[in-house]
């Protein structure tokens, strides 16, 4: 791909999202943006998540924890001040950037399976403190009323879905930025070995403090406006182990080591949930998650894009 | 405190360095001064702390008792990053490489990171070294699919891609053949040529004996000896630490 043609792209795609919920050219169903919204979320969460588990292959299960607090730190907003959604993405992202900051602290001497443990025992401890916290709702949860229509895009939905396309855009125009760094290539240091990596000059400790930051504010940012999309949030739904296990299959379906891997793994695997959801039962969704997860990890360790490169460079060896 | 040990010449000065794994004392009081241009040698047998007293050195372990001073700087407290930046290179006995990446990217990062190579010359740079080290041909290569050689070889051209001035090479030869134990050590010959100053600690004696200019032998986390390689080969305390009585 040329320089600047992604961006090119994205803002061909941002524009045809601008055009279809706001000129509303295309009659199309309800329903569409709003499993649109949940698609794209995801996109930003599998994102978010391979910056930190693709890169610098430090797998993070908090994934939920993080996305809660970006949630409910809209509930907060609202509460204090009404605050609107504009205001509740960066303050949530913010917010979550400290907490990856805090969490890369907390669990510098971590790594592998023990690194995984200790960001699930995060989610569970946030968990545990926003059920105890009245503030915004406990146990019981909290509501949000939002307007059901807003200019200039009509249905309250439609406009949610625009900004969640625009996160999403933001969020793998990042990772994309990032990989192609310095900082991405020390990412991929530390991944493939980190003792040798920091002997290289690599300073591994901020490298790994960077990326759970980073990847912590995306995650916020994508939890920010859950709450006026469902228009009402508790703790078990926002802390859903779901959120956390499909950012990791997502990305790993897809293809862990570049951008295009969790974009590609969020749209196929987020778009077949959601059709799963309608057409068959809610309860599939992770059967079949965990199906193509064995099936990519046995299969295609790379995921999709590991095999794409294959194909193509047993194509070009035919020539 | 940096006396005039630089000054003098010296280049890596450790002394009485101490470092305990719980009840375990994996070095006792080590003292090394090694020289701006020498070729050091590090000997002992297995488990006698010569890998621990290069991890002290580079950084990754945290000495205990000791000070270690480089070019008149003292390193403790300094991350492994800030010594490799200062000139402290270091090869591992287990090669590891990056194994995601092609053997020229490999040097790429330490070229970025440890250095203030500019990013238009890193390519060439990089290249420059593997020329040096034999590796030219195998620059777009992916740097997990390499032969044994190879891969010590990568080691050394990482290492190099710091521009150290100590080079710390940990077995670089071990489990080679004798041929390629040769051209392993013709490297380091031209390496120290360049003025580089390099630490060789190595099992295979034929070699580090033919290198060194000057070795040290420790026994169970203890220095037994110092000095040229003929007082080395007649120290009875050598012998007996490697046939036993």
């Amino acid at each position: 791909m040329k320089l600047g043609s992604f961006w090119l792209w994205a803002a061909v795609i941002a524009l045809a999202g601008a055009a279809l919920t706001i000129l509303d050219l295309v009659p199309v169903n309800a329903f569409v943006y709003f499993a649109g919204y949940v698609v794209l979320q995801y996109v930003v969460l599998a994102t978010a998540w391979n910056i930190m588990g693709g890169y610098m292959g430090y797998v993070n299960f908090g994934t939920a924890g993080f996305f809660a607090v970006g949630a409910y730190t809209s509930v907060v907003l609202y509460n204090l001040f009404k605050a609107p959604l504009l205001v509740m993405i960066p303050v949530s992202g913010l917010v979550c950037a400290l907490l990856g900051l805090a969490m890369g602290y907390l669990t510098l001497r971590l790594r592998g399976v023990f690194f995984a443990i200790a960001t699930l025992a995060l989610a569970i401890v946030l968990e545990t403190l926003v059920i105890n916290w009245d503030y915004v709702g406990g146990a019981t949860g909290a509501y949000i009323l939002r307007s059901r229509e807003i200019a200039p895009f009509g249905d309250y939905i439609e406009f949610l879905f625009f900004v969640m396309l625009l996160l999403a855009i933001f969020a793998v125009g990042t990772a994309r930025w990032i990989e192609r760094s310095k900082a991405g290539r020390g990412f991929a240091a530390i991944r493939d070995d980190e003792e040798a990596a920091e002997c290289a000059g690599v300073p591994t400790l901020r490298l790994k403090l960077l990326a759970t930051t980073v990847s912590g504010f995306l995650m916020g940012v994508a939890g920010a406006p859950f709450v006026l999309y469902v228009g009402f949030v508790e703790p078990s739904s926002a802390f859903n182990l779901v959120y956390a296990v499909n950012s990791i299959a997502m990305p790993m379906i897809g293809g862990a080591t570049t951008w295009l891997g969790p974009l590609i793994g969020a749209l196929l695997l987020g778009t077949v949930q959601q059709v799963a959801t309608v057409t068959i039962s809610s309860e599939l969704n992770l059967l079949i998650v965990g199906v193509l997860l064995v099936f990519f990890v046995i299969a295609a360790p790379e995921g999709i894009v590991g095999l794409i490169k294959k194909w193509r460079r047993r194509a070009g060896d035919g020539r | 405190m940096a006396d005039d040990g630089a000054a003098r010449g010296m280049l890596l000065d450790a002394r009485a360095v101490t470092k305990r794994f719980g009840g375990f004392t994996a070095l006792d009081e080590v003292s090394l001064d090694v020289r701006t241009g020498e070729r050091f040698g590090m000997i002992g047998p297995n488990g006698s702390g010569k890998t621990t007293m290069i991890n002290c050195i580079s950084g990754t372990l945290a000495n205990d008792g000791g000070e270690i001073f480089f070019k008149g700087e003292r390193l403790e407290g300094r991350k492994p990053h800030e010594r490799t930046r200062l000139g402290i290179a270091r090869s591992f006995q287990i090669p590891k490489p990056f194994r995601s990446m092609t053997v020229l990217e490999n040097l790429v990062i330490p070229l970025e990171y440890a250095t203030d190579t500019a990013s238009a010359e890193i390519a060439g740079r990089g290249m420059a070294i593997l020329e040096t080290i034999g590796l030219a041909d195998r620059a777009g290569e992916n740097s997990g699919q390499l032969t044994q050689i190879d891969m010590r070889k990568l080691e050394l051209a990482r290492a190099m891609a710091t521009e150290p001035e100590l080079l710390i090479s940990d077995e670089a030869m071990a489990g080679l053949s004798s041929g390629e134990v040769d051209d392993i050590l013709e490297i380091l010959f031209r390496l120290n040529e360049t003025g580089i100053t390099i630490i060789m600690i190595e099992h295979i004696m034929r070699a580090v004996m033919r290198f060194s200019e000057r070795i040290v032998v420790l026994d169970a986390g203890r220095k037994i000896a110092e000095g040229g390689p003929d007082e080395i080969v007649n120290d009875p305390e050598v012998e007996r630490a490697y046939l036993g009585e």
